[in-house]
């Protein structure tokens, strides 16, 4: 049911990309179908009753340099997250990319309509 | 850009050099707590974006340069890649812990540990921080360019240090 | 669990308002919504790097969307692209819908652990191992500073080149005329 409803967030965003024709609306598809690749990979690490990858002091043993059994078992899972970290301030850079070739591109044609911008290009 | 009126110049004079250290704690604790260097060089943009949204673009481009920015950029990219290159000149591998494994273990839960992992995060804070502060201080300048008519935007960008740092 | 589905359910109602709005200003409001209910959400699922980072990052992207679409006179463009396109995609986007809820149809259920809790996997290393190895108490960190860096040196590459395309498509002089200024 969760990963059906990141789904359709995510054919949402491609609708969008696809359908519509104002260059800001198929950046904004984009940006959607981003959160929902980001939302679903940290749901594929989640687990119920899971814990914060972070470990406490009470939670490790310094002599034998080993955490506790309890937090082994109950962390979600650290590798998704790290990797969704990156991916977030990339998407960051590539929204200020896109929207400055919009951005020139209205400069240069005076509209937003991608239709347009193809029929004054000849 | 002339700036906001003089309630919100006052109150984000006030706020920024909050916003600003706790930005530089995310940063300093990223091995500690939730944060690190993505999220503290983020922060550290928003204060000047806060600024520059505030009091118009003169006052940032006067404290704060697009060129000593870029010169951040780089030197942020140029600490990443130092401590990959120590750690290969030192432990034998890049990107290896050199520091927390032989040099300077330190203890673990306090903020003098974790070897490399704070050189780290605080080159990525600079990193990123500096480059989301140009690529925004690029869009408000040509904003501003913009605004005039076609035929003399040519001069009018002459007088300002424009994005071609 | 009531809350989780509450929240989805508001991003996807929030998706289809920025999708199918006339206004281009209401449309990045509302992405803007969507951006915060999933720092919300991974706040919930006990990701709070992740939480902190998506909100900061929320509030500059909005600042830059703004940016972009406050002052344009022409935000209104109605209608689709041709006919005969725009049916054809989407009855594809629907075929790839129907067939997309087939498959997660056969994901384990929310909630259970899909690839942690083998014994043997890399995040069962990490999870165990990561503090004796880098000494950081925050597996996230230690994972993308220490284990995966390489990971982190891309990203910065990719960063880069994507501050140098946008001030290079935004500067304001030809070549020809920063050439000509020069000599």
């Amino acid at each position: 049911m969760a990963y059906t409803l990141c789904f359709l967030l995510f054919m949402i965003g491609l609708y969008c990309a696809v359908v519509k024709k104002n260059m800001v609306k198929i950046v904004l598809g984009i940006m959607i179908m981003e959160y929902a690749v980001n939302l679903f990979l940290i749901m594929l690490g989640y687990f119920h009753d899971g814990v914060a990858p972070i470990i406490d002091r009470s939670e490790f043993d310094a002599q034998t340099q080993t955490v506790t059994a309890q937090f082994l078992n109950s962390s979600v899972d650290p590798l998704p997250q790290a990797l969704v970290l990156t991916s977030i301030v990339i998407s960051l850079g590539s929204l200020a990319l896109l929207i400055s070739i919009c951005i020139r591109t209205y400069e240069k044609y005076g509209t937003f309509d991608i239709t347009e911008i193809r029929r004054l290009r000849g | 850009m002339k700036g906001m009126t003089v309630i919100v110049k006052t109150v984000s004079s006030w706020v920024k050099v909050l916003i600003f250290l706790f930005g530089i704690y995310i940063i300093l604790f990223g091995h500690l707590t939730p944060g690190g260097g993505f999220a503290g060089g983020v922060i550290l943009a928003s204060s000047y974006v806060l600024l520059m949204l505030a009091f118009g673009r003169r006052f940032v481009e006067e404290n704060l340069p697009s060129s000593v920015a870029s010169k951040l950029d780089c030197l942020g990219a140029f600490l990443f890649a130092m401590v990959a290159i120590l750690g290969l000149v030192f432990g034998g591998t890049l990107f290896v812990n050199f520091l927390y494994q032989e040099y300077l273990p330190g203890t673990p839960f306090e903020l003098v540990s974790a070897g490399t992992i704070p050189l780290s995060n605080l080159a990525i804070g600079l990193k990123v921080g500096a480059s989301l502060f140009l690529v925004i201080f690029a869009l408000t300048v040509f904003r501003y360019d913009g605004s005039r008519k076609p035929g003399d935007s040519d001069e009018s960008a002459g007088g300002t240090p424009a994005t071609r740092e | 669990m009531a809350l989780f589905y509450m929240l989805l359910v508001f991003m996807v109602i929030a998706a289809i308002i920025a999708v199918e709005t006339k206004d281009l200003l209401s449309s990045v409001i509302c992405v803007g919504a969507i951006g915060f209910g999933g720092s919300l959400m991974f706040l919930f699922l006990r990701a709070p790097d992740i939480a902190i980072t998506q909100i900061v990052v929320e509030v500059l992207g909005l600042i830059i969307l703004i940016r972009a679409t406050i002052s344009r006179d022409l935000t209104f463009i109605t209608g689709d692209r041709e006919f005969f396109g725009t049916v054809v995609s989407v009855v594809i986007l629907f075929v790839i819908l129907l067939a997309g809820v087939r498959i997660f149809a056969t994901l384990p259920e929310f909630g259970a652990p899909v690839f942690a809790r083998l014994p043997g996997t890399a995040s069962q290393a990490y999870i165990s191992r990561g503090l004796a190895d880098t000494g950081a108490p925050n597996l996230v960190t230690s994972i993308y500073l220490d284990y995966r860096a390489y990971d982190t040196l891309g990203e910065a590459t990719v960063l880069f080149a994507a501050v140098i395309g946008a001030t290079a498509i935004l500067r304001s002089k030809s070549r020809k005329a920063l050439e000509g200024s020069d000599a």
